[in-house]
């Protein structure tokens, strides 16, 4: 059962400040934040069939848009938050119309195209995003009286975001509506036969992954309490899709071990190895040649065999 | 009466290539319609015009009166409109029993709900069960498409088209690989299909389909050349040039 392995991990979590120290828990919360956006692109890459390069997109406008607020507007936090997710997910129902006129290979450039278009905004836009500076002077929120500048408290909000987020997406991909859209990825011109209407189950799919992105940008930005144009480089979006190759895409869990394998690599061994991108670059190789359908499969699928 | 299925001057070339070139015909409620041709005749793609999978160059398609030359294929599907598929089009990683699910979610609002699971609606597996019970595949339900036989495939795609209770069902080549026996079988499940279902097949082994017609048409070169009763047109003498040979 992947949900009891799900909630058996959330336990762990849970207990696991206890544990470690302040610099694992930090660590820990950017795993948690990147598993949010990568299970969230997983919707549309391993459920949908739809390879996008562009959900930085959500991530970065999300994260830009409650510090814009913030910032520039002198808008408290419970404003911010809210109109980032809903100015972000509205942007994703745009960018769903653009992309969706397109599948595969065409999907792929038009999502990878918007967001570029966005990326040298974040860049030249200096008024609104102060360019290559980034937008700094940031603070965490309070929610209920919680001083989220406190590692463990913020590690703990963030986590209540986390299995939130993957419980629905979990409900999500087990209602008929993820059924539905599984049978999109395979048969798409057989559903439509069936009376699916094709486009608009990736339509919503596409929306419903820009929204949880947007949440992962929001949790992102509260963190880094700063936001840089990088966020909406095509390194971010490669980044989510790496986690949901290496991981296992279509699976619920393999895009959460992919981003910790992801912020592992990026934060723990930089510090340690020079040449960190070659380490990952092997790390990849690895496990594409042994596990080209990612770890979670992977590991499926050996285990099965070895009970035989 | 209204027909089940209008077809006026529709035409469809690729590239240059006339496919179907202004065919006309109209199919009555119940009846029982055959459409042979040669390789290449166009048959296949006046199912896929029908069904919206195709977009027409020029003509109209009427279902039950109703004018869907302008509809979506999934929209078609909801004014009952089903089809099997000649090369088979199934779900193959997943179970019998979750083809058929995919097929009953199609009309049923249920597909829009997000945060159910779908192994909750026990009444959809209920029914998927019935309706693979009605092909003698129930036996099989939980086993996975590809690790079923060709001629089970066959029939799950008829399970698929009956699971919607069409109005109007086209079968596409529903015989086609079978051995004798499978092709006993189907035949005694087409001859099953309840008489209000109208039924418009494809099929290439003239001594069962020409069992099943009230109606046949034949088209040659995406033209209809001869159209009547069973007996017109295997006697008349432009079927024999075009297709039953010498």
């Amino acid at each position: 059962m992947p949900h009891k392995s799900l909630a058996i991990l959330g336990v762990l979590l849970a207990a696991f400040p206890w544990v470690s120290g302040e610099y694992y828990v930090n660590l820990t919360s950017q795993i948690l934040i990147a598993a949010i956006f990568a299970a969230s692109l997983n919707l549309l890459v391993g459920y949908g069939g739809l390879p996008s390069l562009g959900h930085a997109s959500f991530l970065g406008v999300s994260a830009y848009f409650s510090a814009w607020l913030y910032l520039k507007l002198g808008l408290a936090h419970w404003v911010t938050a809210p109109a980032a997710l809903l100015g972000t997910t509205l942007m994703a129902g745009l960018f769903g119309l653009i992309a969706l006129r397109a599948t595969g290979l065409g999907f792929l450039m038009l999502t990878l195209a918007l967001s570029q278009v966005l990326w040298g905004t974040a860049y030249r836009w200096v008024s609104v995003t102060d360019g290559d500076n980034g937008l700094r002077g940031l603070t965490r929120p309070s929610p209920f009286g919680m001083n989220l500048d406190d590692a463990t408290a913020f590690y703990y909000f963030t986590l209540a975001i986390t299995v939130a987020a993957m419980w629905l997406m979990a409900k999500f991909v087990s209602s008929p509506f993820g059924a539905a859209l599984r049978g999109t990825r395979d048969q798409p011109r057989r559903m439509a036969a069936l009376g699916h209407d094709v486009w608009l189950v990736r339509w919503i799919t596409f929306v419903y992954a820009g929204f949880w992105g947007a949440v992962a940008g929001l949790l992102f930005v509260y963190y880094n309490k700063y936001i840089h144009p990088s966020s909406l480089s095509l390194i971010t979006s490669a980044e989510g899709m790496l986690s949901v190759i290496a991981g296992g895409s279509g699976t619920l869990a393999g895009p959460i071990l992919g981003a910790a394998i992801i912020v592992i690599l990026k934060n723990y061994v930089s510090s340690y190895i020079q040449y960190w991108n070659m380490l990952m670059g092997f790390v990849f190789l690895a496990i594409v040649i042994f596990m080209p359908q990612g770890i979670v499969p992977g590991v499926r699928d050996w285990w099965a065999r070895r009970r035989q | 009466m209204t027909p089940a299925l209008q077809i006026d001057g529709l035409c469809k070339s690729f590239g240059g290539l006339p496919a179907i070139s202004d065919v006309t015909l109209a199919v009555a409620p119940g009846e029982r319609r055959l459409i042979i041709g040669p390789n290449g005749a166009g048959k296949t793609t006046l199912f896929n015009l029908i069904t919206g999978d195709l977009a027409r160059d020029a003509g109209t398609v009427s279902l039950f009166g109703a004018d869907v030359t302008r509809l979506a294929p999934h929209q078609r599907a909801h004014r009952g409109l089903a089809r099997t598929y000649q090369i088979i089009t199934l779900f193959a990683k997943d179970t019998l029993e979750h083809n058929v699910l995919l097929s009953l979610l199609g009309l049923s609002r249920v597909r829009w709900k997000t945060l159910a699971a779908l192994t909750r609606h026990a009444d959809l597996y209920d029914e998927a069960r019935r309706v693979l019970g009605l092909v003698g595949l129930q036996h099989l339900a939980q086993r996975p498409i590809s690790e079923v036989a060709y001629g089970e495939k066959r029939r799950v795609e008829i399970a698929m088209a009956l699971a919607q209770k069409p109005r109007l069902l086209l079968l596409d080549e529903p015989l086609a690989g079978l051995s004798r026996e499978e092709r006993a079988a189907m035949k005694d499940l087409i001859t099953g299909i309840p008489r209000e279902v109208t039924v418009v097949m494809i099929e290439h082994d003239m001594d069962t389909a020409l069992d099943l017609a009230e109606r046949i048409t034949v088209l040659h070169y995406g033209k209809i050349i001869v159209e009547g009763t069973r007996v017109e047109v295997v006697a008349d003498p432009k079927t024999r040039e075009v297709y039953l040979g010498d």
